[in-house]
């Protein structure tokens, strides 16, 4: 008896499940990315976004196609690959066509692959990537394919514009190079040493030291040593704790040269580094926060830190995500995955900054201006983790400049 | 090159006595109960979440005296109610049952405290550099991290060999029978020993915190490298901890420091190879990146060669 009721009830609630589900008319996207784990922080400020981004870009303007709105489902991956594809399959069976991810490089490329080979199999349950900040240049060259686009800058972009801010410093003429000890840190380091090379041959490598990762447990030994090797400026992809202890541990030495950096801002970093990177930390990234490019954005800003008083809009791109996936919608008139695609392909957009970004076709990588900004807490408006601090922009690479022709893309377009 | 190694050497003998602070401890528990504490690197790690946490209200100086009180007294329970109950099923019980608190300790600081790094920043009038040498500033945070050890390293000395307490401690250490024969409360002692060795990795931690930052991994980072100094220094040995906790520290640092590899090795003989050896990788593996495995090769060839350790007299 007592488990007859259960069934039934677990019926009954099936049942109401999936009358919600066919009755709410709304386009679903499936947020895969860490939610629990350690790098849950990153991943729940990701899904914020997408949230909010969503709700204020879309469904507060009546949504896309005559009122259908957006909902973000997160799918928690906890930034295993593995995860990723089971998630991913839950994502298709829940009938979801429209898929983002960013956290991690390796995931990018599992589902990257995933999804070519679905959309092949079933062209009914076809699925469209929307990549919004795994920067491995190979997902945009060698492994590129119809499905993926990529919204934030890849790793050589990002490099590129970086070295020609350095390249422009006549001042500087000694470079260190300190990672972690992995893939991406070994591609950071070849990559500043090709560009460097090109741009600036009279600079001297200094130092090309790779360090064991989360290993770390005093950065002061490195920092001793970039001292002694008397470098103009330092260049590092580090991220997390690896990221705060070099920062923390370059500011005590009383290193005076610029940090060049992918992931020092955000997420706690922009707090406890603090006083101690103060105009010694740079960061390079698509989205500029202060100077506040419009108003419009100052007010997106303003009105997010209002729902979530412990988040940053750390990820710009996001929005661009939300707001040129309604774009492509409307004008491909349908929901369809290959329509959208087209639209996406080649589409030129204004962003809520007031940069003119547009969907390099050859590779689905977006092409934006790229900016490289100091850590301050002088001119700043919009501050980070709400300690004063926060980004101010020096230098901006325009999309023009920081465009990296395609490599080796050879894409297969549905007919 | 003599301004790198004269940063080397203060940065090694700071990161030596903050060894210390852990070792000594881990020491003394390891000596007497015979109980290999898993968990005295969450100690540290507790320490410096609660200082974090007390200095938010009250301020630095309050955190460092009673944090670490705190985190003793901690300890002191986990000693009276857990070890002790568990110490009835032998050695084995007891280690495992540090090994899960260690897990429970970090999954704990987690759930309180979430899992990015803390803000906990040096008080601010420590925040100045005590001295700029060829350019590069010693911050007075260090000085005093050097201070705080040292004081603590003469403190426990006295104690240990000067007073009545060390005594029994150290008849306690090596004869834990016969103590309790003459009438010594040696249970009591046990938990005083191990709530202050708790206490002391607690006060490492307050202090570390805002120099090395303040994660939940940095348990983890610390916690392997206590075993190593206990084993090179000597079971029960307070000059042994010392002693591997400096020679360690230093060992760490310099080896990041000297850009050395098998190959500069190897051409000091006149002998070279050819890029594309089959050991290329091995040839051209630099200090710094062995840097990390340096200790433990130092434990290893201890164990081999000297098992009672630096300065112990006892068979590890």
């Amino acid at each position: 008896m007592k488990l007859k009721s259960k069934i039934l009830i677990g019926a009954a609630f099936a049942a109401l499940s999936a009358f919600t589900a066919q009755a709410a008319d709304t386009i679903k996207i499936a947020f895969i990315d860490p939610l629990s784990g350690p790098f849950a922080a990153t991943g729940t400020n990701g899904y914020n976004q997408y949230q909010f981004a969503a709700d204020v870009l879309v469904n507060q303007k009546g949504g896309v196609l005559g009122g259908q709105m957006f909902e973000v489902v997160g799918f928690d991956n906890k930034i295993s690959p593995k995860e990723s594809l089971v998630q991913l399959k839950r994502a298709i069976g829940e009938g979801i066509h429209f898929v983002v991810q960013g956290n991690s490089s390796g995931v990018a490329h599992a589902l990257t692959d995933a999804i070519k080979k679905n959309n092949e199999r079933n062209p009914e349950q076809r699925v469209l990537f929307m990549n919004y900040s795994a920067v491995d240049p190979a997902l945009t060259n060698e492994d590129c394919n119809f499905w993926h686009f990529r919204f934030d800058a890849n790793a050589d972009i990002k490099m590129s514009a970086l070295t020609d801010a350095i390249a422009a410093r006549e001042d500087i003429k000694k470079v260190y190079i300190i990672g972690q000890d992995y893939s991406f840190g070994k591609a950071v380091a070849a990559a500043a040493v090709k560009f460097l090379g090109e741009k600036r041959p009279d600079i001297e490598i200094v130092g090309n030291e790779l360090h064991p990762i989360g290993k770390v447990k005093d950065f002061t030994p490195y920092a001793t040593k970039i001292r002694a090797s008397e470098a103009g400026a330092v260049i590092t992809g580090n991220w997390g704790a690896d990221m705060v202890g070099l920062a923390k541990a370059i500011g005590d030495a009383g290193i005076d040269a610029p940090v060049y950096t992918y992931y020092a801002a955000n997420d706690g970093i922009t707090k406890t580094i603090g006083a101690a990177g103060k105009d010694k930390i740079r960061l390079v990234h698509e989205g500029r926060v202060n100077p506040p490019p419009t108003d419009e954005y100052k007010a997106y800003h303003m009105a997010f830190k209002e729902r979530y008083p412990d988040s940053d809009i750390s990820q710009f791109r996001i929005a661009n995500v939300i707001s040129m996936l309604a774009m492509a919608m409307e004008q491909a008139g349908s929901t369809d995955v290959v329509a959208v695609a087209k639209q996406l392909e080649g589409m030129e957009y204004t962003t809520m900054q007031g940069d003119k970004v547009y969907m390099r076709a050859e590779d689905h990588q977006l092409i934006q201006p790229v900016y490289i900004s100091v850590h301050t807490d002088e001119n700043v408006v919009l501050d980070a983790d709400n300690s004063g601090y926060g980004l101010v922009t020096e230098t901006t690479v325009s999309a023009e400049d920081a465009a990296i022709p395609p490599l080796g893309c050879k894409m297969e377009r549905p007919s | 090159m003599f301004e790198l190694i004269f940063f080397s050497l203060l940065n090694g003998i700071v990161t030596g006595l903050l060894l210390f602070m852990l070792a000594s401890g881990l020491t003394l528990i390891f000596s007497m109960m015979g109980v290999l504490n898993f968990a005295h690197a969450s100690f540290y790690m507790l320490g410096a979440y609660v200082a974090y946490t007390i200095s938010m209200y009250l301020g630095f100086w309050v955190g460092l005296i009673v944090a670490p009180i705190l985190v003793g007294l901690m300890g002191a329970v986990v000693e009276r109610y857990g070890l002790r109950y568990v110490h009835r099923w032998g050695h084995v019980a007891e280690l495992i049952f540090t090994f899960g608190l260690a897990f429970l300790i970090e999954e704990v600081v987690q759930f309180i405290w979430g899992k990015d790094t803390k803000a906990y920043h040096e008080p601010e009038i420590l925040q100045f550099p005590l001295f700029t040498f060829f350019g590069q500033n010693f911050p007075a945070y260090k000085a005093f991290m050097l201070l705080v050890s040292i004081g603590i390293f003469i403190m426990l000395l006295l104690i240990l060999t000067r007073s009545r307490v060390g005594l029994i401690i150290q008849a306690a250490i090596h004869k834990p029978n016969m103590t309790a024969m003459l009438g010594h409360n040696v249970p009591l002692v046990f938990m005083g020993v191990f709530g202050v060795g708790c206490a002391l990795a607690g006060l490492a931690g307050v202090i570390a915190g805002p120099a090395l930052g303040t994660f939940p991994g940095m348990a983890v980072v610390l916690g392997s490298i206590v075993f190593v100094i206990v084993v090179v220094g000597g079971l029960g040995s307070l000059t042994g901890a010392f002693v591997a906790s400096l020679l360690i520290g230093l060992l760490q640092t310099f080896a990041i420091a000297l850009d050395y590899s098998v190959n500069d090795l190897l051409q000091l003989f006149n002998i070279s190879f050819d890029a594309d050896s089959a050991f290329r990788d091995l040839w051209t593996l630099s200090l710094p990146q062995i840097a990390p495995i340096l200790p433990y090769l130092l434990l290893v060839l201890i164990l081999i060669f000297r098992p009672t350790g630096l300065f112990g007299n006892r068979e590890t």
